[in-house]
């Protein structure tokens, strides 16, 4: 009998444990899967393509990375109460804070663009017109946040990020050679020896893997959403599942490729769908669903991420809680970031390998610096109390830092001069 | 012009509300902004000279 009472209690905690945690879930499974936009689909496929399987065992090493970092957002959103932009401007000062500010602007605005590139394309494979791919994606942008509550936009946001594990059974339909899977991809090796095609990529795979907008959108959405010091435990939990979750779903990616399309050089993933559609109908449509949400997602966390940082330092209400007539500056500086990005990628002649080379370079100077002010302001005691950095996370997340802040300037800085590593 | 006149009270009042900063500067924070600076400078360095290049 006792056995049994202690059964029962064991499952009501773990049961009310769970309830917690899906009432709690959210910000850091939103942000983490939306990691996965149409650039990192077209990353992963890419060295999927280029190098089969060989390099999931790196993929799995982005899983701490992505969570190190993310996970310090969530600490000082819920102890500060305050989005990453008015944190910055107002432990750092009015210089650091425009000089994030601005530059977010940009960035956010450009790799929106990229979102744009990634769903039209992806739905020309349908046959669905760039215009009216533009025209709809906008329009259900503008539907989702007007609601008028952060529950239901992120009950919606959940959704679609479920539509971003399609690229698992497409994994499965594609029948890999799991022997291979383990032997090759789960054993560090370096495939061909370390040369400049091979760096360029691993690069891409980081710069991918933590973007300055995620920290802006992953601290803000902490806030909106009203998370308190009780709840970073669980904030953390979701972090980690959903770093782990964006992780899986690009070694999934990379397996399609790596099956069905290695050896052939791959530019987007959307020319990767074209040609897997010769192959499997059933895999290339998979494969184009999959970037026409991941660019979908992209856009719905970069366009908030704006918002949500200029409403902080300007003083608006910027809350997706508030209606338009208590919000209109939230709300109107949502839709012309998207607006205007959606425009882009319909002119003639656009620029878009311009922009998309513009982007790398531009969130080079970001990154470094909201990286930098992170730790800085993680380690403020007198703000953040117990909950500041231990010594080991200071060590884990300075190492971590550092790497990236190295590997994303090498690729910022080799895209602006290709030949500088040859 | 009305608006445009707004939006620089604006700035200003973001200037002056967020003028000092709140952190304590201590050595390490003054040594992270100053490599910071430096870096970024190089940075805006090397765009400048790859768009002259281009031109």
């Amino acid at each position: 009998m006792d056995f049994f009472s202690v059964l029962y209690y064991r499952f009501k905690k773990v049961w009310k444990a769970i309830r917690i945690y899906l009432v709690i879930a959210g910000p850091g499974l939103v942000v983490m899967i939306a990691d996965n936009d149409a650039g990192g689909i077209t990353t992963y496929a890419a060295t999927g393509a280029k190098y089969g399987y060989h390099l999931i065992w790196f993929l799995l090493l982005l899983i701490p990375v992505a969570y190190y970092v993310q996970e310090m957002t969530v600490r000082l959103g819920a102890v500060t109460k305050r989005g990453h932009a008015e944190a910055i401007f107002e432990s750092f000062g009015a210089f650091w804070g425009w000089f994030s500010l601005i530059d977010l602007m940009f960035v956010d605005w450009l790799t929106l663009v990229t979102e744009f590139v990634g769903m039209t394309a992806a739905l020309s494979i349908f046959g669905v017109p760039a215009w009216l791919t533009v025209i709809l994606v906008v329009l259900l942008m503008s539907i989702i946040v007007l609601n008028g509550r952060y529950w239901t936009w992120e009950k919606i946001a959940l959704g679609f990020c479920l539509l971003n594990l399609i690229y698992i059974p497409a994994a499965f339909m594609v029948n890999p050679s799991i022997s291979s899977i383990l032997g090759q991809g789960l054993i560090p090796n370096l495939p061909g020896g370390f040369n400049n095609e091979l760096f360029f990529l691993l690069m891409a795979n980081i710069g991918t893997t933590i973007a300055p907008w995620m920290l802006f959108f992953q601290q803000s959405s902490v806030v909106d959403k009203g998370l308190q010091e009780k709840d970073i435990n669980m904030g953390k939990l979701d972090t980690f599942i959903g770093s782990i979750i964006t992780v899986v779903v690009a070694i999934f990616i990379v397996i399609v490729t790596g099956t069905l399309l290695n050896g052939v050089p791959i530019d987007d993933a959307a020319t990767a769908a074209r040609m897997l559609m010769k192959t499997n109908h059933y895999i290339g449509a998979f494969m184009a669903i999959g970037l026409f949400d991941a660019g979908l997602l992209g856009a719905i966390c970069i366009s908030l991420a704006s918002s949500w940082a200029f409403g902080e330092i300007f003083g608006w209400a910027h809350s997706l809680n508030t209606k338009v007539k208590e919000a209109p500056w939230f709300y109107i500086s949502f839709f012309l970031t998207l607006a205007t990005a959606g425009v882009v990628p319909l002119i003639p002649g656009a620029p878009l390998v311009l922009i998309t080379l513009f982007v790398q370079v531009v969130a080079v100077t970001l990154l470094p610096a909201a990286l930098v002010f992170l730790i800085l302001l993680l380690n403020d005691k007198k703000t953040m109390g117990e909950y500041a950095n231990t010594p080991l996370q200071n060590t884990v997340s300075v190492i971590i830092v550092v790497l990236i802040i190295v590997l994303s300037t090498l690729y910022g800085v080799s895209a602006l001069f290709p030949n500088l590593f040859q | 012009m009305r608006m445009l006149k707004q939006f620089r009270s604006k700035i200003r009042e973001i200037n002056q509300r967020y003028a000092k900063p709140k952190i304590e500067m201590s050595k390490s924070v003054k040594f992270s902004l100053a490599v910071l600076r430096i870096y970024l400078f190089v940075l805006v360095l090397l765009m400048i000279y790859k768009f002259i290049t281009v031109l």
